[in-house]
């Protein structure tokens, strides 16, 4: 189908090639895709915000991300406030302007939802909080979020989406990981289902806990899923990493996630897996 | 107070007690067991079957190595996916026979090199919190130099955490805390203060269970780490396997 679909306009080339028109372009106008390259127009990117391209999933807030995922849903834990328990400098200023760009109270969405007919706990980590790191509140919502699925009998969908620990909260951040994975293990023991959508990006702290603990790991196309820091890789091993070593199609061909979702198949994809990849006589 | 930098130079110093050190003085014998049952062994993690106190017990360290060959190997003490494949291993094996474990950490964190991400570093540290979080037996980890990030925490997540002295337990180090958030390694003094990843700071955090003293001789600093462990094990073997459990979830819940 993609086949038949031009990869640039006239107009589009046209602003790619002046450099003085792009400068003329306000800001936002023109979108470049970080996966392909492609520059394309911003209005040709609909709700799902994809590459016309590649397919790949630009950047969401969790709220525009629960826009078109659910018909229904309620939000849990929204009082809760991020903790500052290192005292970080200029940590509150950081939180106001996470909080302003997400409408969130922390880096995760939490609540009830029905996805496809399906009722579930949903998290959705939103990437613009402190670039979706796992603060002290973070992980508290989500582990409430756990903890009441499980008494709730309900299934769990966690879309990931996360630079790591939250480091001005320091080692309090790091206990969010064995925190959160340990809620999921009681979980999965009362025999229940966890879903976990890969978004990009999801790499250290996040990976290496709660968003590799799913029954079934599904990911968005060309996402990055990484424990490391390719800088860090990079510095460590004296040697370039290949441009796709931490793209979810490498992390699929090495056994780690179950398939790739498009995001206008992710509705239809997770309502059939809430239906039939859990328990049936629950 | 202690200046936290000085406790990240004794943390790191190369001739502080070492793992092989810790396993020849602790334990009357040890075997050790090799491989991650999924295609290799890392040997930046040493793992066993060794007689402590009369009785035994599952025995994890990382490892520096000695001999420059030998640390390459391992990676300087930063294990690789199979490494914690075999501690969960090793965990869940001990557990089968009510085998206490005792894991003893000093890493700057896990590898971060390319076939760990290909091999999925990320999935075998959550491997870890999985196993170890779960697993029916009682088991205590030590800190014994530098506690580094979810590469330690994978070995720290489950009954007690002990820290000797002179060792440090932080997200990050105080060198890239400085370059992340301020752009400026040379800040890193100022970091480790702020990081609070001295023993003294982690315990008024309740985030370890206890500081161990060092004092006089390697040996004497042995038994007191063996004074400690047999003291904390007989507590956690008295306790039943559904208090226990629940006892570590409380441990990670309160954060
Ligand atoms: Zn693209």
């Amino acid at each position: 189908m993609r086949l038949f679909e031009k990869r640039n306009t006239i107009s589009e080339r046209h602003v790619k090639a002046n450099k003085r028109a792009e400068d003329l372009v306000p800001s936002g106008l023109m979108q470049r895709c970080p996966n392909c390259g492609l520059e394309f127009f911003s209005s040709r990117l609909d709700k799902y915000k994809t590459c016309p391209d590649c397919d790949y999933g630009f950047r969401l807030t969790a709220k525009e991300r629960l826009a078109w995922l659910c018909e229904e849903s309620e939000e849990w834990f929204k009082d809760i406030q991020p903790s500052d328990p290192l005292h970080f400098p200029n940590y509150e200023a950081k939180v106001a302007a996470g909080k302003k760009k997400t409408g969130l109270n922390e880096a995760v969405w939490t609540g009830l939802a029905k996805i496809g007919g399906q009722e579930t706990a949903l998290a959705i980590m939103d990437p613009f909080f402190i670039m979706g790191s796992l603060g002290q509140m973070t992980g508290e919502k989500l582990t409430r979020l756990i903890e009441a699925a499980t008494e709730k009998r309900l299934p769990i969908v966690v879309f990931t989406a996360s630079g790591g620990a939250r480091m001005q909260e320091g080692i309090y951040s790091l206990m969010q990981m064995a925190k959160v994975v340990n809620a999921v293990n009681r979980h999965k023991a009362a025999g229940l289902l966890y879903l976990v959508v890969l978004t990009d990006p999801t790499t250290g702290g996040v990976t290496a806990s709660f968003a590799s603990e799913g029954d079934i790991t599904l990911a968005e196309a060309h996402a990055m899923v990484a424990f490391a820091g390719r800088r860090v890789i990079e510095q460590t091993i004296h040697e370039q990493l290949p441009k796709d070593a931490q793209r979810a199609e490498t992390v699929l061909k090495h056994g780690f996630i179950d398939r790739i979702v498009l995001r206008q198949e992710e509705k239809g994809t997770l309502a059939w897996l809430l239906k039939y990849g859990g328990m049936q006589d629950d | 107070m202690t200046d936290a930098m000085e406790t990240v130079r004794a943390a790191r110093a190369s001739d502080k007690l070492s793992a092989h050190y810790l396993r020849a003085h602790l334990f009357s014998d040890f075997v050790e067991l090799h491989g991650d049952r999924q295609g290799a062994d890392d040997p930046a993690i040493v793992g066993g079957i060794g007689l402590f106190a009369g009785q035994p017990v599952t025995v994890i360290t990382t490892s520096r190595g000695h001999k420059l060959e030998e640390r390459l190997a391992k990676h300087f003490g930063q294990p690789e996916p199979a490494g914690y494949r075999k501690a969960a291993r090793l965990v869940k094996d001990a557990a089968r026979f009510k085998r206490p474990v005792l894991l003893f950490i000093d890493t700057a964190g896990a590898f971060p090199g390319k076939e760990a991400e290909y091999a999925g570093q990320g999935q075998a540290i959550a491997q870890c919190l999985t196993d170890i979080g779960q697993a029916q037996t009682p088991i205590i980890s030590v800190i014994f130099g530098e506690g580094g990030s979810g590469g330690a925490l994978a070995l720290a997540c489950g009954d007690e955490l002990w820290m000797m002295e002179n060792s440090m337990y932080s997200v990050l180090s105080p060198e890239g805390f400085a370059s992340i958030l301020w752009k400026d390694a040379s800040r890193a003094a100022e970091a480790a203060e702020l990081l609070g990843l001295t023993p003294e700071s982690l315990l008024k955090g309740q985030v370890i269970e206890g500081v161990i003293k060092q004092e006089g001789s390697k040996s004497a600093q042995c038994r007191e780490i063996a004074r400690v462990l047999e003291e904390e094990l007989a507590k956690l073997q008295k306790l039943p396997v559904s208090s226990l459990l629940n006892r570590r979830y409380e441990r990670f819940r309160k954060f």
